[in-house]
């Protein structure tokens, strides 16, 4: 039997979807902001909302991410993502709006635009990449960088007597009144991965219903920025990064409770 | 089409509103609020859009996102919050998405005051932000001007895919005036073939402000500056006052303009022959028009707020073609019309010489008051 002779529908089990382009990744092996750029794709093409959403690409490693993600797209400032996503959905109130941001874009330096846009119950979708350092720039601390971690600006380990603490954001939106969805999912193997896809999906549903404000926190890798192997990156993100940014469900209002998906 | 009263900022707010402004975002500061606070019930009114933002930064952020819809959309501030959205108008100059900004200028630096001021000029007109790019700047000098200027305003920033902004001072936002406001406009959102919307039967549009490749950019800056220099070549706005047998002329935009006006006509009353050339458009500012009237002007006196902004374009264009006499009071000081009266006289009197230094003069003469 020839190799061709296999390539038909019925084998299909895995593809490019829809939403992805076939660009080649810019992204560090062991990184996974691949995975969920992907996951953001599927979701769109699933939710047959590809022609009708408008993304906004962070400063950062995911500063390309339209390259990648085929929709609308515009690149915000850092950390202007939030502010900028509010002024694209009050244009467009039936349109899908979401920001693509890492932790330094939106934990740092869009603090501001990140927690105000969750208390105006803005109807944005956020996808928050939480690796735990600036990745971009070459690995300094980061807003969730973890006590004791070394980066390029914390090379002793974060100091947290000078350097603080590392921030929880999920759990700091969720005592927001217009936060409808914000959970907090890993990206550091298979099933941690489809239960990210399936919170994605909700949390675009959420703003689709439009009730409010959703944002997903994906714990995510840095092979590169930690100065490990892809494949130590994983087991590093679930021993140490896991326990810091515990997974769960922060904010689900009754009413996105009640969608059923 | 009634002449009603009202004050500055309102009116300024109003007139947006009839230019077919479907988005606003501001945030609270003195001496602009007005503007946000008309908008906080006119906008929503109407079904458009309002926000009242965390911050400056978050404001022109939000109409950076606003502006890439390709929807007529503003704020407005005053100096300190302009200072703050110098790093989203670099971004919108440099992704070529139109906005209109109004900038209620106060005494500065710093926390300043609140009292009205021109000491914005530089930040304005040349830059501020970061790279090479250039705002349309309008700079009426009365609440009429102003609402004329508004839908002007938006036409240009749509036509040059560019930042305008209409310039003006505390006096200008919080004095009332009689006036005309323009027809309402019906809002009318173009098609650009580079706004986003969703890509629904079209190829997707991306909108950035990022060329990693080093000659593209290039290219963008030149492409920056070929609309610039078309903006310059059609653009350039101006109003004169008593300039036919003038010899001597007075330059000045905005409330300084304003205020020469009536000391040139006071001026006038006492036999001299003085006239006032007042720019609108102080980016472009009227270059070959000031250069002209160096053929019948014996001297210039340059008026401003500020420590003579303008007057380094005026020189520009004069260079040293007939001798310039600056006067300029600072940090929120209104001038009288009886200063730039007197101003005058001292220039007929001593005209001193077209390569001396107006701005050093001036200081000499400010510190030995």
């Amino acid at each position: 039997m020839v190799a061709t002779a296999i390539i038909n529908p019925e084998n299909l089990v895995y593809a490019r979807p829809k939403g992805f382009t076939d660009t080649p990744s810019h992204y560090c092996p062991g990184c996974t902001h691949g995975t969920a750029h992907r996951l953001v794709a599927e979701v769109l093409e699933e939710m047959n909302l590809l022609d009708k959403t408008i993304g906004v690409a962070p400063v950062g490693c995911a500063v390309f991410a339209y390259n990648y993600i085929d929709v609308d797209f515009v690149e915000a400032a850092h950390g202007r993502a939030p502010a900028m996503a509010t002024g694209i959905k009050r244009v467009w109130p039936d349109r899908v709006v979401f920001t693509y941001q890492g932790d330094g874009d939106l934990a740092s330096i869009g603090m501001a635009e990140t927690v105000h846009a969750a208390a105006r119950g803005e109807n944005i979708t956020i996808i928050f990449i939480n690796n735990a350092i600036y990745g971009m720039t070459g690995g300094q601390m980061a807003p969730t960088t973890l006590p004791g971690m070394k980066t390029t600006s914390s090379p002793n380990g974060r100091d947290v007597e000078t350097q603080g603490y590392p921030i929880r954001m999920a759990e700091m939106l969720a005592t927001l009144d217009g936060a409808g969805y914000v959970v907090r999912r890993s990206l550091h193997d298979p099933a941690n991965i489809r239960k990210a896809k399936k919170a994605i999906r909700t949390a675009f549903e959420t703003q689709v219903h439009g009730l409010g404000f959703s944002m997903v926190e994906l714990l995510s890798t840095c092979s590169t920025g930690w100065g490990v192997s892809p494949v130590e990156s994983l087991t590093w993100l679930e021993e140490h990064m896991i326990p810091a940014f515990p997974l769960g469900d922060y904010k689900i209002a009754p009413s996105v409770a009640a969608l059923k998906i | 089409m009634a002449r009603e009263m009202w004050k500055g900022n309102e009116a300024i707010a109003e007139a947006a509103v009839r230019a077919g402004v479907e988005a606003y975002f501001g945030y609270p500061i003195t001496p602009q609020n007005e503007v946000l606070e008309y908008l906080s019930r006119r906008m929503p009114e109407l079904g458009r859009a309002f926000v009242q933002a965390e911050s400056e930064p978050a404001a022109i952020n939000m109409v950076y996102g606003a502006a890439c819809t390709g929807a007529r959309v503003m704020t407005s501030s005053s100096s300190p919050g302009i200072s703050l959205m110098m790093e989203g108008l670099s971004y919108i100059a440099g992704t070529e998405v139109p906005m209109v900004l109004v900038n209620v200028m106060r005494g500065g630096p710093g926390l300043g005051n609140i009292a009205p001021s021109q000491g914005d000029y530089n930040q304005i007109c040349k830059g501020g932000g970061h790279g090479d790019y250039h705002p349309i700047v309008l700079a009426p000098a009365s609440i009429q001007e102003a609402v004329d200027l508004m839908p002007v305003a938006f036409d240009l920033a749509h036509k040059y895919l560019n930042i305008c902004c209409i310039l003006i001072d505390g006096s200008i936002g919080q004095m009332m005036e009689p006036v005309i406001l323009p027809e309402m406009q019906p809002v009318v959102r173009k098609e650009y073939d580079w706004a986003v919307s969703g890509a629904k039967g079209r190829k997707r549009h991306v909108l950035s402000s990022i060329y990693l490749d080093v000659p593209t950019e290039e290219k963008v800056n030149l492409r920056l500056l070929g609309r610039w220099r078309e903006a310059q070549a059609n653009e350039i706005r101006f109003k004169e006052y008593f300039l036919e047998d003038a010899e001597y002329i007075v330059i000045g935009f905005g409330t300084a303009g304003r205020i020469a006006l009536s000391a040139v006509r006071a001026a006038r009353a006492l036999g001299i022959k003085v006239g006032l050339f007042r720019p609108i458009s102080v980016n472009p500012f009227p270059y070959k028009r000031v250069e002209e009237l160096c053929k019948q002007a014996q001297s210039i006196l340059v008026v401003e707020m500020n420590t003579g902004q303008m007057l380094k374009d005026v020189e520009t264009a004069v260079r040293t073609r007939v001798p310039i006499r600056f006067y300029g009071r600072l940090g929120g000081v209104m001038p009288f019309p009886d200063e730039f009266v007197h101003e005058i006289q001292e220039m007929i009197k001593n005209p001193g010489k077209p390569e001396d230094d107006p701005a050093d003069l001036w200081y000499q003469r400010m510190m030995a008051r």
